[in-house]
């Protein structure tokens, strides 16, 4: 019953919950835009890979202090 | 085929011996450092620095010397044809789109004298994240001690051209945004200091976690067929191919994104009126 690794994998479970809503509603905005005026997609799929990266890195700065938790 | 299958049988097989002793982390075990050549830690005071070469501090020296040999090729072939052609027409390429889309944009007509730092950044983030992915080789930037080498030479950039460019002074006193409220500027000093000091931090743990977490997912995958039974080699390693792919194209972006990070952040220090 190590209490240390339930909550690592609670709190990998939550940040990906986040990071998947996060970069679902990027992608669907992107897509918008992209619909609604092709010859804006270079600029607009460059920004959207951009955005992901961010979104990701904080998802990964959650998934961090799980790994160290888990190794407890 | 049945030969094929003897291959992966046969190094499942030795996988499985040689991970005996050590089954509860065998991840972490191909994760972290080792020692290479261990050299005694040299005492500063009471500041214990070990600079023994691990296996991702040889993979760094690797690197290095691979980035010396590869880009001074293309820059003799650049030399010699005035049109380039070849390995040195791509760097060239490489380097254009790097000027043009990611440092100009960023910090003005003026930034073109900082373009070697950031030519060396993305070139040397990106050899040290593509070379984890050849068998038996291992991600320098997957340790956090190089990562935040990187990111505090980016810091010491920051403050250091902030500096230069608006003064000492001058840069310290442009962190607050003009027209404050005069209660609300204590706060200010605490959040943009923070600010500062988050952002290279933001820059270590994106890299290092994107690197990491690629390798622990693979290796998760693969320890798949020792708690299912040999019998779900095919999907596990299929799925495991699926993401080493996916990881080439996770270090092309993580370099690229270091590097327009840091292009921003130097942007923004130097021309503080925004």
């Amino acid at each position: 019953m190590n209490l240390a690794v339930f909550a690592a994998g609670i709190g990998a479970a939550l940040a990906v919950i986040g990071a998947g809503l996060g970069i679902g509603k990027l992608a669907a905005s992107a897509m918008e835009a992209i619909g609604r005026q092709p010859e804006a997609s270079g600029d607009v799929r460059t920004t959207m890979i951009i955005a992901a990266a961010l979104i990701e890195g904080v998802t990964l700065f959650a998934l961090v202090i799980c790994f160290i938790l888990a190794g407890k | 085929m049945t030969l094929l299958t003897e291959l992966i049988y046969n190094s499942a097989d030795t996988l499985a011996q040689t991970g005996s002793g050590k089954e509860d982390n065998w991840i972490i075990h191909h994760i972290i450092d080792h020692d290479l050549f261990k050299f005694a830690p040299i005492q500063i005071g009471s500041f214990s620095l070990d600079l023994s070469i691990t296996n991702k501090v040889f993979m760094l020296i690797i690197a290095a010397v691979l980035l010396i040999i590869i880009l001074s090729l293309a820059a003799r072939s650049n030399r010699k044809n005035r049109i380039p052609k070849g390995f040195g027409n791509f760097v060239e390429m490489i380097m254009v789109f790097l000027r043009d889309d990611v440092v100009i944009p960023s910090m003005g007509k003026a930034g073109e004298r900082y373009l070697p730092f950031f030519f060396t950044l993305f070139f040397f983030i990106l050899t040290c994240n593509l070379l984890g992915l050849i068998p038996f080789l291992q991600t320098p930037t997957g340790s956090i001690s190089i990562t935040a080498g990187l990111a505090i030479i980016t810091f010491v950039m920051i403050q250091a051209l902030g500096m230069k460019n608006n003064g000492v002074f001058g840069y310290w006193k442009g962190l607050l945004p003009p027209g404050m409220p005069i209660l609300v500027i204590p706060v200010m000093v605490i959040v943009e200091f923070l600010g500062l000091l988050t952002k290279p931090f933001a820059l270590c743990i994106r890299l290092f976690a994107n690197m990491t977490a690629g390798h622990i997912v693979v290796l998760a995958l693969i320890g798949l067929i020792f708690t299912l039974g040999y019998g779900a080699t095919p999907v596990s390693i299929a799925f495991a191919l699926f993401i080493d792919l996916l990881e080439i194209l996770i270090s092309l972006l993580q370099a690229y994104i270091f590097t327009i990070l840091s292009a921003l952040f130097i942007g923004m220090a130097v021309h503080q009126e925004h």
